[in-house]
C-alpha cells in the first residue's frame, strides 16, 4: 500500500502549491518539498528489503477478465529511479523557492514511472514478431530520452525555467526511456538485431550531441546538448548487452543525474546573477562567485571524466565494455575509437564551461554585478557536488549497495565480478581517458577557428526546422484530405458511405463458397408473379404477398396496412416537392452511381443466396416451446413482440412516439408554397372531397373499428395484434380526413393525438412498472383462464393490456405524422375551403 | 426459389441505393423506402424459406416457420415507416427553409415553387 503512496505523494504535491501560494512563497515550497520529502521517506524506509535482493510488489485489480492489473513493482533499479527523481525533485524543490522570481508561477513537475512484469527472455525473442516489437519499444524509447534522430526536441526543451530543465534532464523525463530500455534489458537484449540497432542509435546520439554541444554559445544549450550525449552514452552501454555493460549504464545514470543537475544549477546561478546565458559575453566570474565557480567546476570535471570524479569510474567502465563488444567482427576497433571521439569532445565542452564562463576576458554588456546566490539556493548544488566527489573517490563505500541493487534488478541474474576501484593499472581504458583528456584540452584552443568551420559548413542544419517543415507538410495534407473528404455534401457521403459498406461486405465474402450445401425449393407461381410484378413497382404490395406465400400472416397485415400509410404519406411529399427530378447528374456520375448499386445489389443478393442455402440453426425453439404455457398465447409472433421481447417492444414504441413528435416539431408553423397544378401542368380536380369516396367511407369507419378491435383482441393466439389493430385503426380514420376533409374530420374526432401517444407509451410502460408489486422482474407477464357463464372460457393475460399501449401508440403516432402533413395543405393553400 | 428471393433482394437494394445517391430528397426518399423494403425482406428470409405453417400453436402439424425474424421484422416496418415519415417532414421543412430540394441545400436553380 505505501508503493502506491510513493506515486500519489508527488501527485498531490503537484496540487497543493495552488493551494498554499497565498501563505507565501516559502509555504509553498515546504508543501511541495514536505510531499516529495514523505514519499522519499517512504521509499528509504523500504530501501533495506530492496538492499537484501527482494521485490515488493503491491497489486490491485483493475480489470481482471483482460488481467490487466494496477500493479507497482520496486527493485533495485525502481529503487534508483525513485530515489533519483525524489532526492533531486526535493532538492530542485529548494532552489527553485529561490530561481523562480516573485512573478514566475510556483508549480513543480511531478513524475512516476510504470513497471513492466518481464517474460521470458528466449520465448520473446523466438517469437516472429519480435523485431516488431523491439522496433516499436525502442522507437518509444528513443523519442523519450532523445536519442538520434529525435534527439532535436530536447534542446528546445529549454525554454522551461532552469529549475525544471533540471529536473527535466538529469533526473526523470529524459532517464524515462532510459529507463525502458533497463527495464526491458533482460527480456529484449542479447540479440544481434538489439545490438546494431541500440548500440548503433546509441553511437549517432553521443557524437553528435557531444559534437553540438561544443558549439553551442547557450550555457543551457550546452548542457542540454551534453544531455543528449551523456544519453547516447547510456543506450549504447545497455545495447552492447553484457551484464557489466547494464552496469556501467545504472552507474552512469546515477553519475549523470548527479553532475548534471548541479551543472544545470549552476547555469541557472549564472543566469539569475548576470542576466545572460550566452558564453561569448560570460567570462571572469571567477572574481564575482568563487564558491559557485567552484561547484560548477567539480561538477564539469566530473561530466568530463576527470579522474577522482564519478564520472571518471562510469567512463572507464565505458570504455572497457566498448573494448569487448561483440558482433563488430574485423570492425571492433571502431567503437573504442568512436568512444575516444565522444569522451574528447566531452572534455572539450566541458572546459569550454568553466573557462568561458569563470576566467578568461568578461564579462561583456552585464547590466549588473554579478555576486554569489542565496545561501540555500547552493545548498542542493553543494549536495550534488559533495555526492559526485563521495562516488568518485569512496565509490565502494558510498554508492556500491545501490549500484548493486540496481544493476542486479537490470540484468535480471546474478551480475559477473566488477571493480569499483579508481585505479586498475596502466589498461587500455585509461589510454582512451588520457587520450580523451589532452585531446578534448587541445580541442577547446583550437575552438575559434573550430566555430568559424562550423558556421561555414553548417549554417542550415537545423533539424527543429525540418520538423516544423515536416508538420507544417503533414498539417496541409491532412487539411487537403479533410476537404476532400468533407466537402458539405451529403450525396458525397452517402457515396462514400455505400462504397465503404461495399468494400467491406465484398471483403468479408470474398473467397467463401457461395452456395452452401442445402437443396432449393421450386419455384412455385406466386412468386414468380411476385417477381414479375416488382418490375411494375408495386414493391410493398409484393413484399406483402411475399410474406404470406412464406407463412407470415402477421407481416403480410402489417405490410399491407403500413403500404397503405406510407402511400398518403409519400403522396403529399410529392404534392409538395419537385415532381420531377431535374437531370443534373453527369453520365460519369450515373455510371458510378450505377457501379455502386449494381456492386450493393450483387453482395446483398449473394449474401441472401449464401444464406438461404445453407442449413438453418434457430434459436426459436424455445419461444415456440413456452409460447403457450409460459406466456398464454398461441401466436409465437406476437407473444414474441409483447412478452419474451416486451422491453425490446417498448423501446420500439417509444421510437415511434419520438419520431412522431419530432415530425409534429418540424411541421410546427412551416408554410410551403403549394403547387396549383400537377408536374404535368394539369390542374388538381375541382372535386376536392368526392362524394362516393365520402359516402362510401362513413360507414367503412365502425366496421373498420370493429374489425381492428377483433385483430387486437385475438392478436395473442391468431395472426394480429397491437401493431397491426392500430394500423388499421390509424387507415380507416385517415381515410375519413382524405375523404371529407382535415377540418371536417377533426371537428368529429376531437382527439389530442400527443396525449394518444404519450397515453400509449405510458400503459405499457405501467404495465411492466406493475410486475414490480408483485415482486418480479420490469415487464413480467402473467395470464389467467375465467370461466364466464354463456360465453364459456376467457382468457385474460397481462400482455394484453401491454398491447394495448402498444395499439394507442401506434394510432396516436400515425395520425400525429399524417394529420400534420395533411393540415400542411391547409395553411399553405389560399384556396383552401373554411367551413 | 432461393435464387429468384436473392435476386428480388438485390433488385431493391440495387434500386434503393441507386436512388439514395441522388441529390434531389424525394428520390432519396423512395430510394431509403425500396432500401428498407430490401432489409426487411432479408431479414425475414433469414428465418429460411421452407417451413409452410404460420407459427400459431395448435394449427398444422408442428413444423413450424422461424417465429423470431418475423417479431423483429414486424416492429421494423412500423419503425420503417416512422423514420419515412421523419425524412420526408424534413426534407419538407428543408424545402421551407432553404426554398431547394437538393440534399446539400443549393439553392434551386428553378427557384422557390417550381
Amino acid at each position: 500500500m505505501t508503493l502506491s503512496l510513493i506515486i500519489f505523494l508527488p501527485l498531490l504535491g503537484a496540487l497543493l502549491p495552488p493551494l498554499f501560494i497565498r501563505l507565501g512563497r516559502t509555504a509553498c515550497a515546504w508543501s511541495a518539498g514536505l510531499l516529495a520529502g514523505t514519499a522519499l521517506a517512504i521509499l528509504l524506509y523500504h530501501s533495506p528489503a530492496v538492499f537484501a535482493g527482494e521485490t515488493l510488489v503491491f497489486t490491485q485489480p483493475w480489470l481482471p477478465a483482460l488481467g490487466l492489473n494496477f500493479a507497482l513493482r520496486l527493485d533495485g533499479l525502481g529503487l534508483l529511479f525513485a530515489l533519483l527523481i525524489l532526492g533531486i525533485g526535493l532538492l530542485i524543490i529548494l532552489y527553485a523557492r529561490y530561481y523562480l522570481s516573485e512573478h514566475d508561477p510556483m508549480g513543480i513537475v511531478g513524475g512516476y514511472e510504470l513497471s513492466v512484469v518481464l517474460a521470458s527472455a528466449e520465448r520473446i525473442q523466438a517469437h516472429a514478431l519480435y523485431p516488431v516489437t523491439l522496433v516499436l519499444i525502442l522507437l518509444g524509447a528513443f523519442t523519450k530520452s532523445a536519442q538520434f534522430p529525435f534527439h532535436f526536441w530536447l534542446p528546445h526543451a529549454m525554454a522551461a525555467p532552469t529549475p525544471v530543465s533540471a529536473y527535466l534532464h538529469s533526473a526523470t523525463m529524459v532517464k524515462a526511456g532510459v529507463f525502458l530500455l533497463a527495464r526491458l534489458f533482460p527480456a529484449l537484449s542479447g540479440t544481434e538485431l538489439w545490438f546494431f540497432l541500440v548500440t548503433g542509435t546509441g553511437t549517432a546520439t553521443v557524437l553528435l550531441g557531444a559534437y553540438h554541444a561544443l558549439f553551442k554559445h547557450d550555457l543551457k544549450g550546452l548542457l542540454a546538448y551534453s544531455t543528449v550525449s551523456h544519453l547516447g552514452l547510456i543506450t549504447l552501454l545497455f545495447g552492447i548487452g553484457t551484464p557489466l555493460a547494464a552496469v556501467a549504464g545504472v552507474f552512469h545514470i546515477i553519475n549523470h543525474a548527479t553532475f548534471k543537475a548541479s551543472l544545470f544549477m549552476a547555469a541557472g546561478i549564472i543566469d539569475h546573477e548576470t542576466g545572460t546565458r550566452d558564453m561569448r559575453r560570460l567570462g571572469g566570474l571567477w572574481r564575482y562567485m568563487p564558491h559557485t565557480a567552484t561547484l560548477a567546476m567539480v561538477a564539469a570535471a566530473s561530466m568530463a571524466g576527470v579522474p577522482l570524479f564519478n564520472g571518471f569510474l562510469s567512463k572507464e567502465m565505458f570504455f572497457a565494455e566498448t573494448l569487448h563488444a561483440g558482433w563488430m567482427g574485423e570492425w571492433s576497433w571502431l567503437l573504442p575509437l568512436l568512444a575516444t571521439l565522444a569522451a574528447l569532445l566531452s572534455v572539450a565542452y566541458s572546459v569550454r564551461f568553466i573557462h568561458d564562463v569563470f576566467f578568461g576576458t568578461g564579462p561583456k554588456d552585464i547590466t549588473r554585478t554579478p555576486h554569489e546566490p542565496p545561501r540555500y539556493m547552493k545548498v542542493p548544488v553543494e549536495v550534488l557536488v559533495a555526492l559526485c566527489l563521495l562516488v568518485g573517490m569512496l565509490p565502494a563505500w558510498t554508492v556500491a549497495p545501490l549500484l548493486t541493487a540496481a544493476a542486479t534488478s537490470t540484468v535480471g541474474a546474478e551480475l559477473p565480478y566488477y571493480s569499483l576501484a579508481i585505479w586498475h593499472g596502466f589498461t587500455l581504458p585509461l589510454l582512451m581517458s588520457l587520450i580523451a583528456l589532452v585531446g578534448g584540452v587541445i580541442l577547446y584552443l583550437l575552438r575559434f577557428r573550430l566555430f568559424a568551420l562550423h558556421d561555414r559548413i553548417f549554417p542550415i542544419c537545423d533539424a527543429k526546422a525540418w520538423f516544423e517543415c515536416g508538420l507544417a507538410r503533414t498539417v496541409d495534407a491532412s487539411h487537403w484530405l479533410t476537404a476532400w473528404l468533407e466537402n458539405g455534401s451529403l450525396q458525397r457521403y452517402a457515396m462514400l458511405l455505400v462504397a465503404s459498406m461495399l468494400v467491406v461486405i465484398g471483403t468479408s465474402l470474398w473467397g467463401l463458397p457461395l452456395t452452401g450445401p442445402v437443396p432449393m425449393d421450386a419455384v412455385d407461381g406466386v412468386t414468380l408473379s411476385g417477381a414479375l410484378v416488382l418490375a411494375l413497382s408495386v414493391v410493398g404490395l409484393v413484399v406483402s404477398v411475399a410474406f404470406v406465400r412464406f407463412s407470415a400472416p402477421d407481416l403480410a397485415l402489417t405490410q399491407l396496412s403500413v403500404e397503405m400509410v406510407t402511400i398518403l404519406l409519400l403522396m403529399l411529399a410529392l404534392y409538395f416537392l419537385p415532381q420531377h427530378s431535374p437531370a443534373e447528374s453527369s453520365a460519369a456520375r450515373r455510371w458510378r452511381d450505377g457501379l455502386l448499386a449494381g456492386g450493393a445489389g450483387l453482395s446483398v443478393a449473394a449474401l441472401a443466396w449464401g444464406v438461404l442455402t445453407r442449413p438453418l440453426e434457430t434459436i426459436s425453439g424455445y419461444f415456440l416451446e413456452q409460447s403457450v404455457p409460459g406466456g398464454g398465447g398461441s401466436n409465437v409472433v406476437n407473444v414474441i413482440l409483447v412478452d419474451f421481447r416486451g422491453f425490446d417492444t417498448l423501446g420500439e414504441i417509444t421510437v415511434l412516439a419520438i419520431a412522431a413528435f419530432g415530425i409534429y416539431a418540424l411541421l410546427r408553423g412551416l408554410r410551403l408554397p403549394s403547387p396549383s397544378a400537377d408536374g404535368e401542368g394539369r390542374p388538381w380536380a375541382e372535386d376536392r372531397h368526392p362524394l362516393i369516396l365520402s359516402a362510401v367511407s362513413r360507414p367503412l369507419l365502425p366496421l373498420a373499428l370493429v374489425v381492428s378491435l377483433y385483430i387486437l383482441l385475438r392478436g395473442h393466439n391468431l395472426p394480429g395484434g397491437g401493431f397491426i389493430a392500430g394500423l388499421v385503426t390509424a387507415v380507416a380514420l385517415i381515410l375519413q380526413y382524405v375523404a371529407s376533409g382535415v377540418v371536417w374530420t377533426r371537428e368529429r374526432l376531437p382527439f389530442d393525438y400527443i396525449k394518444l401517444t404519450a397515453s400509449g407509451v405510458l400503459i405499457a410502460t405501467l404495465t411492466g412498472v406493475a410486475s414490480w408489486w408483485f415482486a418480479h422482474p420490469f415487464l413480467t407477464s402473467t395470464f389467467e383462464y375465467i370461466h364466464l357463464p354463456l360465453l364459456g372460457k376467457f382468457e385474460l393475460a397481462s400482455a394484453m393490456v401491454f398491447d394495448v399501449g402498444v395499439y394507442l401508440t401506434v394510432v396516436g403516432s400515425t395520425l400525429l405524422i399524417l394529420a400534420n402533413l395533411g393540415k400542411l395543405t391547409l395553411v399553405s393553400q389560399p384556396h383552401e375551403e373554411t367551413e | 426459389m432461393e435464387l429468384l428471393v436473392a435476386i428480388m433482394i438485390g433488385l431493391l437494394t440495387a434500386c434503393g441505393i441507386y436512388l439514395l445517391l441522388r441529390a434531389r430528397t424525394f428520390p432519396v426518399i423512395m430510394g431509403l423506402t425500396l432500401l428498407s423494403y430490401a432489409v426487411n425482406l432479408f431479414l425475414f428470409v433469414m428465418g429460411r424459406l421452407g417451413q409452410t405453417q404460420p407459427a400459431v400453436i395448435g394449427v398444422g402439424d408442428g413444423q413450424y416457420t422461424d417465429p423470431l425474424p418475423q417479431a423483429l421484422v414486424l416492429t421494423a416496418i412500423v419503425i420503417g415507416f416512422a423514420m419515412t415519415a421523419f425524412v420526408v417532414s424534413l426534407a419538407l421543412r428543408a424545402r421551407g427553409e432553404l426554398h431547394s430540394d437538393h440534399v446539400d441545400g443549393n439553392a434551386d436553380p428553378r427557384g422557390p415553387g417550381a
